[in-house]
């Protein structure tokens, strides 16, 4: 740790600009506002591309109202075909995972906060930080421009399996330029999250502010270090995997193109290259990505119950080491992907093993968050209810994972609703209600405003049970054996399930109302809300100890320094049943200062 | 607002539970030697995890219920025994839980992947391509005709690429485009995939295979029910992949060999 608090550690200067200030700006707060502003408007995109796959599912010959505006030939009449079903999926799927679940609780959040929370004037990389954001926000906008650009998007899926991904036009629309444009995009999607994930590991290990030791840093600031570290090397193997399939598609060359393969009656003129290479290289970043999604979670929802249960967790120490569990062992697991894939059937047991270990882990942090509830004094509101619905979320996503982790269960299970629905409650319902909840508790520090709390209650009763009614259907449908990526059920045994599938796509339209609920409040409360106190929630960690919002250097000119632990919640001070951790005042603890 | 909340929990988790318990949307009945196993192992996973939570989720709405809107007079209480406690109890209990399913289903998975299929199983080749399954019997001389993919055309029906003007083993090979196999009789499947990635999946038999460009990868099964059923395709392989499948018909050896006749006239 630097004992920085004597020394100017700004690269810049206040913004004088418009420029400097709101678009190229080094502020790692502004940065993390723009990031979420993308994540914003790519939730609600991802959302609407959905509703309309929802729509078709239920309905396949209902025409969808506006969707021939999109793509004439993807929905002639606004029935959509097949193809531009996949496609929009695809558009779906790679939107939510990298551009939501990675953008708001890891970058969004993290910019943000992290540097306040070590007790930071900023990242120490500013214009790596700015540029992490262009590059995000660059690929995005290739990606989106897919959707306009020759026959449309890929409709690989968001995992683009060999070689439906390198063979090129042949292999359907969107397999060419479509393809190239994806790959493009989630490589510079990488880009800028290697330079994130860079700032986030120096900012924690080297601009701590005096005081602020490790084990002093809040369950958030442990949660994008632990993150940041998973970025680092998950990030690193999928741009190069990017990269070489687009060499497939431009330069000849033949990664992911086995030889004699034959399309429309056309021999490939390719040999050579491997069908598994690539769902090793992206399994190897993909499972890691699950946990970039959702480790961030844990740590806003663990940081903002203890505020609210006005305790600290059972053991801060121990949700650490499980967080960096998870971490560790999400390497070792990506083969659970693959049990059915043609690999070596001894490699898919080596895999199962440590994906029933993560369980563990996994399980700890449930108890715990779940257990530190016992004798507290929980405050409900829009922020810990959100918290306390990712707990439920965690568990009813988490347990599904006891079957996917075999391969023996895998063999019915595979490429079924159970999976989809796995995945979603666990890696998307549970990480958005982290992304809400850390909205509810840090808009009044990031805006100077608070965010209404009636709307934030209805909002969260619609979107709880709203999520479990489209996605715990998921899991039967697996079960009956419902296949997945199917744009319509001509098969006779899917039949009788498509009351099901309508019954989970009213759900998933209204659910889906209920976030215009929240995007309704966002908008109103960030120009009209309450103004908000500097800590409205009685909080002690550090970006409640400074102004709201944070001035450019955060803190004013003066670092703070830590005295305290960072959750000293249920102690007697002379501000009430907390301490901040840069109070110096001295109070009775329970526990032993670290 | 809490207590309702708790409630609210407890319900969805007990609603959750109900379709499991009565069985409503379940896989369709086992007709293989091998998945009996797999379905035990479905059946101990569905109590472990059933069990973890309902007990989660009841636990959960329980603090809720009783710690919420607690004033500043309250106590703040530590749970007796701690995290030290709560780690041990997840070691002991889901730690030996999960290694258990995961040990027992060893067993499962090596019925399947693990063991070789015996000397007499049936031999038939399944191709998949972009959106159809074709299937071959290496004819009365047990041998299949090699694969010449620059000859692989669907217009002249030459599905597999067979050159049957040179190649003696392809004269007598019968291609098909339904599956027919006798009833308790092992079939040892080759799968080859043509163009892209595709799978191999009927739920009643307890199959689900990739096929893998540039790899021969192969399964082996015994059908115990006579019938008809669904193959479909579970890999994501273009616009047409929901409607790619082919019907397996399970007949008696009798039923089997006229089949086969008939397929062979056909030829």
């Amino acid at each position: 740790m630097h004992d920085i608090s004597a020394q100017a550690v700004h690269h810049h200067g206040p913004p004088t600009s418009f420029i400097r200030k709101h678009v190229f700006s080094l502020d790692h707060k502004v940065i993390g506002k723009q990031y979420y502003a993308l994540a914003l408007l790519a939730a609600f995109i991802g959302m609407a591309l959905s509703w309309m796959m929802r729509i078709h599912l239920a309905w396949t010959n209902a025409p969808i109202p506006g969707l021939q505006l999109l793509s004439k030939s993807g929905a002639p009449g606004g029935v959509m075909t097949p193809e531009y079903y996949l496609q929009l999926m695809t558009m779906h799927g790679t939107i939510m995972v990298f551009f939501v679940l990675t953008t708001a609780p890891f970058a969004a959040f993290g910019n943000f906060f992290l540097p306040i929370q070590v007790g930071a004037e900023d990242m120490p990389f500013p214009h790596f930080n700015m540029m992490s954001f262009w590059v995000t926000f660059a690929a995005f906008v290739v990606l989106v421009s897919s959707f306009f650009i020759g026959d449309g998007p890929t409709l690989g899926g968001w995992t683009q399996y060999a070689p439906l991904n390198a063979v090129g036009a042949v292999a359907g629309p969107g397999q060419g330029l479509g393809v190239v444009l994806w790959m493009a995009s989630i490589a510079l999607f990488c880009v800028g999250q290697l330079l994130g994930s860079l700032n986030f590991i120096s900012t924690t290990l080297d601009l701590r502010v005096k005081g602020m030791s490790l084990m002093r840093l809040p369950l958030t600031a442990w949660a994008w270090f632990i993150t940041s570290c998973m970025g680092l090397t998950a990030f690193a193997v999928l741009m190069p995997a990017c990269i070489l399939a687009i060499l497939d598609h431009v330069a000849g060359t033949s990664f992911f193109v086995a030889s004699n393969l034959v399309i429309n009656d056309q021999l490939i003129p390719k040999s050579g290259g491997s069908t598994l290479l690539w769902q090793h290289l992206f399994w190897f970043f993909g499972h890691p990505e699950v946990y970039i999604a959702i480790v961030p979670g844990i740590g806003i929802v663990s940081h903002i119950l203890i505020t609210n249960m006005r305790k600290p967790m059972l053991s801060h120490r121990t949700l650490i080491y499980s967080m960096g569990a998870l971490a560790v062992l999400s390497y070792m697991v990506y083969g659970h992907h693959m049990f059915v894939s043609g690999m070596n059937p001894y490699s898919s047991l080596a895999f199962s093993f440590p994906t029933l270990v993560i369980t563990i882990p996994s399980t700890i942090i449930v108890l715990i968050a779940t257990f530190s509830l016992y004798g507290s004094r929980l405050r409900i509101n829009s922020a810990s209810l959100f918290s306390l619905g990712f707990i439920s979320m965690f568990v009813s996503g988490g347990v599904s994972g006891f079957f996917l982790a075999q391969p023996s269960i895998d063999i019915m299970l595979h490429a079924t609703y159970f999976v989809v629905g796995h995945f979603h409650l666990v890696m998307g319902v549970a990480a958005m209600f982290g992304i809400f909840a850390g909205t509810y508790f840090w808009f009044p520090k990031m805006t100077g405003r608070m965010m209404n709390e009636t709307l934030g209650k209805i909002h969260f009763w619609l979107s709880f049970v709203g999520a479990y009614c489209i996605f715990m259907p998921f899991h039967y449908l697996g079960m009956a054996g419902n296949v997945r990526r199917y744009s319509s059920f001509p098969d006779d045994f899917l039949q009788p399930l498509i009351p099901v599938h309508r019954f989970i796509t009213v759900a998933a339209l209204l659910t889906g109302a209920a976030q215009l609920i929240f995007l309704y409040n966002l908008i109103h409360s960030r120009f009209w809300g309450k103004p908000a106190p500097d800590n409205p929630w009685e909080a002690t960690s550090l970006e409640w100890s400074t102004a709201t919002p944070p001035p450019w250097d955060n803190f004013g000119g003066k670092l703070p320094v830590v005295y305290h632990d960072p959750y000293q919640y249920g102690v007697q001070s002379s501000v009430g049943d907390y301490v901040m951790q840069a109070s110096p005042e001295q109070v009775k603890t329970e526990h032993e200062e670290k | 607002m809490a207590k309702f909340f708790a409630a609210t929990i407890i319900v969805i988790a007990i609603l959750s539970a109900i379709p499991i318990l009565r069985h409503t949307w379940d896989a369709p009945e086992d007709i293989s030697t091998h998945g009996a196993l797999i379905d035990e192992q479905m059946s101990e996973t569905m109590a472990e995890a059933g069990i973890s939570f309902l007990a989660a989720q009841f636990v959960l709405a329980f603090f809720i219920w009783k710690f919420s809107g607690r004033g500043p007079e309250a106590k703040i209480q530590t749970f007796p025994g701690g995290a030290k406690g709560l780690v041990i109890a997840a070691l002991l209990v889901v730690g030996i839980e999960v290694m258990a399913l995961g040990i027992f289903g060893v067993k499962a998975w090596a019925n399947v992947y693990l063991t070789a299929p015996s000397a007499d199983a049936m031999p038939i080749q399944v191709q998949a391509g972009q959106f159809a399954f074709y299937f071959r019997y290496p004819g009365p001389d047990g041998t299949f005709g090699p694969i010449h993919p620059e000859l692989v055309n669907e217009g002249s029906q030459n599905f597999f690429g067979l050159d049957p003007e040179h190649d003696v083993d392809a004269r007598d090979d019968i291609v098909t485009a339904e599956m027919a196999i006798p009833v308790n009789k092992e079939i040892h499947l080759l799968m080859h995939s043509k163009d892209v990635g595709h799978s191999f999946f009927v739920r009643e038999l307890r199959v689900q295979q990739d096929f893998v460009p540039g790899l021969d990868v192969s399964l082996h099964f015994t059908a115990t029910k006579v019938g008809k059923y669904e193959i479909v395709c579970t890999q994501l392989c273009g616009l047409g992949h929901y409607n790619m499948k082919a019907y397996l018909y399970v007949y008696s050896q009798e039923d089997y060999d006229n089949w086969l006749k008939k397929e062979q006239a056909m030829q």
